[in-house]
Order: C-alpha cells, then structure tokens, then sequence
C-alpha cells in the first residue's frame, strides 16, 4: 500500500432498486491531493463522495480511507472522525447560534471544554472571515456566509479530509466567489479534497485531478490542463462544451 | 373565544330560568350553593377535580415517555428494529379505551401473580396505565412526524461532525423538533382528561364517579350531569387556553 494514499475506492457498486448508480467505481488519492469530480447529474457523483464517509451504503467493493476500513465494525465512526463534509443545502443547525454550530462536535465529540471550543471557533470564523457573526443565528445570514460558516463548522474537527458536495451550486452567483476563496485558501494549506462542482475556474486552479463521471462510471481523469486543452473522450467533451459555453 | 363565553353563558342562563320558572321538570336545588344541602353538594362533586387532573397529568407524563420510547426504534432503517414499535402502535391503536381498561383492572394482576410478580393495582394507577398506554399510541405518531419533519441533513450534518446517534437526537433534532411536537401533545393531554371519565368504572373517585354516586342518592340526573359537563368544559377551555399560548409561543420563534 502506498503510504502517502488516504483513499482507496475499489471496484465499488451500488443500486437504488434497479437503478445502478455506481458500476465498478476506483479511484485512489493521496495526502494532500485536490480531486475534482464533475458530470451530468444524475451520474452518481455524489453519491461516491457520500459513500466515502458512510453517509450511503454500498453494495459491493471497498472503500478505505486513511487505512480504516469502511465495512470494518466501528469504521464508518473512525472514519467520519478524519472527513470533514460541506452540503449543497449548508445544513447548519438553526436552533444553535453560529459559533455553538461550531463547537457542538469538538465538545460533544471531542470532549473540548466550552472554553477551548471557544477559542478553536473563532480561529476558524477568523480564517472564514466572519468572526463577527459568532453570536448570530443562521438564518441572519446570508448564503454565503452560511456555506463558509458550514466549511468552518466541518474544519474545527480538523479533518484530514474535506468532501465537499456542490458547495456552490445553491448559491447566489454573486456570493459564490466568496467560498470558492476559501475553499482555494484551504486547498493552498494542503487539505487533501474531493469536491464536486460544476465551477471549472475552481477546478482549473486547484484541482491535481479532474475525475469526469457519466451513468455510474468513470469515464475519464486527468490534470486540468490535460482534460481542457484535450479530452480523451467524447462524453466529456460533450459535457466540457454544454457547461463551458455560457 | 369571548364569543364561545357569551353563547356558553347565554345558554346556562337559558337553563337556570327554565329551570326556576318550570313546575317540577328541574330540580336546581340539589346543587344550589345557598342551600346546605346544595352547597356540600357541590363541594362533593368539585372535589373530583383534583383526581381527574392528577390521574391526566400522571397518565401524560407517561404516555409521552412511553411515545418517545416507541418512536425513536420506528423510525430506524432497519426494519427488524422497526417492527415491534409499528406492532405496538397498531396494536395499542386497535383497542378500545374501556376494555382495555377492565383488562388492566381486573387481568393484569392475574397475570402478573402468574409471572411471578404478585401485585395490586388499585382503580388510581389502573387508569393511569390504561390511559397512557392507549394514549402513547398516539403520542409515538405524533413524536415520529415531528422528528421526521426535520430535513435529513441535519442529521447527516450532526454525523459527520462526530456526534452519535443519541447526541444527534438530543442536540440536533429533538430541540428542532420539539415546537412542532409540542402543541399536538398538549392536545393530547385534553383528550386524556376527557377519557379519565372512564375510570369510573373502576370505581376511581374522580369528577364522573363522584356524579353519578349523587345521582344515585339524589335522582336529579339532569341537573347533575349538567354541572358535570360545565366541570369537564372549565376543565378544558383552560388548558386549551394554555395549548393555544403554546401554540403562539413556539410559532414565533420559529419565525425568530
């Protein structure tokens, strides 16, 4: 096993019903690589990164992340305690304030005092930018900060891993900007990340990989500079053309 | 409201006059408070009250206990785990409140002598456990509706940041969950006070057993139960009172 390898995804299926939503999945990634996963919908993009940390099952292959076994018993909890994960729709909890969103894993989870949650938030609202909304309620938020405020939620865990599912896609476009800073920000400090997005200018600056899936498969990877300049195959580039043409 | 008072006390005044003017059909008397007679009377039925709300608000108390209990497991993706809760509540559903109550009074001991557990239950916590379990029924759907009204990711939210399943329930979406539960439990208890009058039956010294045994020595059947009614309706009116605050209460913090 390569040492430096924190996901290892093989031959992964699995189906709603009839419906096969991933057939024969692999896909490896190393510490501190940036993989960005793209395709039409419906073609199970999502539903790989949510089998990474247990959030769906699956029906066959394997998937280990950081050495821990996701069908050993007790790994689906090891495992989500070394990913960190951003919603399309934020999630935030609504009844709690902004920095108790923050600090209820560290205490709960991690057993932190409400002092030391404290002080670990606003190191994480800082580098969001929006120490100053601590004490609001989500809701008083805007969509962007919300979503900043979920990617600072996940990181206060201090995951090894960050998946995120569509950040961007619920957004305003005039606050996407605003997130994908972050996100870039993080992916500089060497977070290993796999995002699904459709923001190709994110992809292109930050992605190491660009994984293109299509009805469950994938269909092809490569660097940016690869896959833009030249996709291998017509899928993609058919999917290329339709996205990049506005 | 106002309007529901003034139509509830036209009507008594309506009665009341009836029955003063009327030759012998009404028989205010027995309960009239200027009379001795009709003052301990009175004083005999109101001290009914103190049971009926005692034996609703025990009988809540566990019905919503119970509810939970039976909720959380109906709501797993397992449907082994699933089973007994949906078994429960339809089973518990398809009884009726009085035989079930006799069951309690008179079986349960019987088969608890037999298991080896040898107790007594008394007509106060035979009711109590009649009511509480027909009612936690009701209270498990009403729990299973609330929780499943809170968006899946908050769950998966609570998850993936490390909290456990109870942790998720506690922290994420009971408080979440709890202003949508609420106002249909408090309609709830209303309903456990107005089939409290079943215990009754059993003998249990509450506002219906005490007015039918003055029926009995009195014969003003009419007159009695009227004020019974007007017992159960002070009752209720003042706990819906409450449910509707509740009801305003919650509602504005969700819009907070």
């Amino acid at each position: 096993m390569n040492a430096d390898r924190v996901i290892e995804i093989s031959s992964l299926n699995k189906s709603f019903g009839d419906f096969q939503v991933l057939t024969k999945v692999d896909l490896n990634v190393s510490l501190g690589e940036r993989i960005v996963i793209c395709g039409p919908s419906g073609s199970g993009k999502s539903t790989l990164i949510r089998c990474v940390n247990g959030l769906e099952q699956y029906d066959s292959g394997s998937i280990i992340v950081d050495g821990i076994s996701l069908s050993e018993p007790g790994g689906v909890e090891r495992v989500r305690a070394e990913v960190g994960m951003v919603f399309q729709q934020f999630n935030l909890f609504p009844h709690l304030t902004v920095i108790e969103n923050l600090t209820l894993g560290p205490m709960k989870a991690r057993g932190l005092s409400r002092k030391d949650a404290d002080v670990l938030a606003m190191e994480y609202l800082e580098r969001v930018r929006i120490p100053e909304q601590a004490h609001k309620r989500p809701r008083e938020l805007s969509g962007g900060q919300q979503q900043r405020v979920a990617i600072a939620r996940s990181l206060c865990m201090k995951p090894k891993i960050m998946l995120f599912d569509e950040p961007t896609s619920a957004l305003d476009p005039e606050m996407i900007s605003e997130v994908l800073d972050v996100m870039v920000e993080l992916a500089q400090d060497g977070m290993t990340m796999l995002v699904v997005t459709h923001e190709m200018g994110f992809a292109r600056k930050v992605a190491d990989r660009m994984v293109f899936m299509d009805s469950g498969e994938i269909v092809e990877t490569g660097t940016p500079s690869e896959v833009f300049e030249a996709p291998k195959t017509q899928r993609f580039k058919a999917f290329l053309d339709k996205i990049l043409q506005h | 409201m106002t309007r529901f008072f003034k139509i509830w006390v036209l009507l008594g005044a309506c009665l009341f006059v009836t029955a003063c003017t009327n030759d012998g059909t009404w028989g205010w008397y027995v309960i009239d408070p200027s009379t001795a007679q009709g003052q301990s009377n009175v004083r005999f039925l109101i001290g009914g009250f103190w049971a009926t709300i005692q034996l609703s608000l025990i009988a809540t108390v566990l019905s919503m206990t119970i509810g939970l209990l039976v909720a959380l497991p109906g709501m797993s993706s397992n449907r082994w785990v699933r089973l007994p809760s949906r078994v429960y509540i339809e089973f518990v559903r398809a009884i009726p409140l009085l035989p079930m109550l006799f069951w309690v009074f008179y079986g349960l001991p019987v088969v608890m002598r037999s298991l080896g557990f040898p107790i007594t239950i008394d007509a106060f916590w035979g009711a109590i456990i009649t009511l509480a379990i027909s009612d936690s029924a009701f209270t498990a759907e009403i729990y299973r509706s609330g929780i499943q009204s809170i968006p899946k990711g908050q769950t998966e939210a609570a998850r993936t940041v490390g909290l456990t399943y109870s942790q998720t329930m506690r922290y994420v979406i009971l408080p979440q969950a709890i202003r949508r539960i609420l106002p249909p439990l408090a309609n709830q208890f209303i309903y456990i006070v107005k089939m409290s009058a079943f215990a009754s039956v059993i003998g249990m010294q509450e506002l219906t057993r005490r007015a039918n045994e003055l029926v009995v020595t009195e014969y003003r059947p009419l007159e009695i139960y009227t004020l019974l009614i007007l017992e159960y309706l002070v009752l209720v009116l003042i706990i819906s009172f409450f449910v509707r605050w509740l009801e305003r209460k919650m509602g504005s913090d969700e819009s907070r």
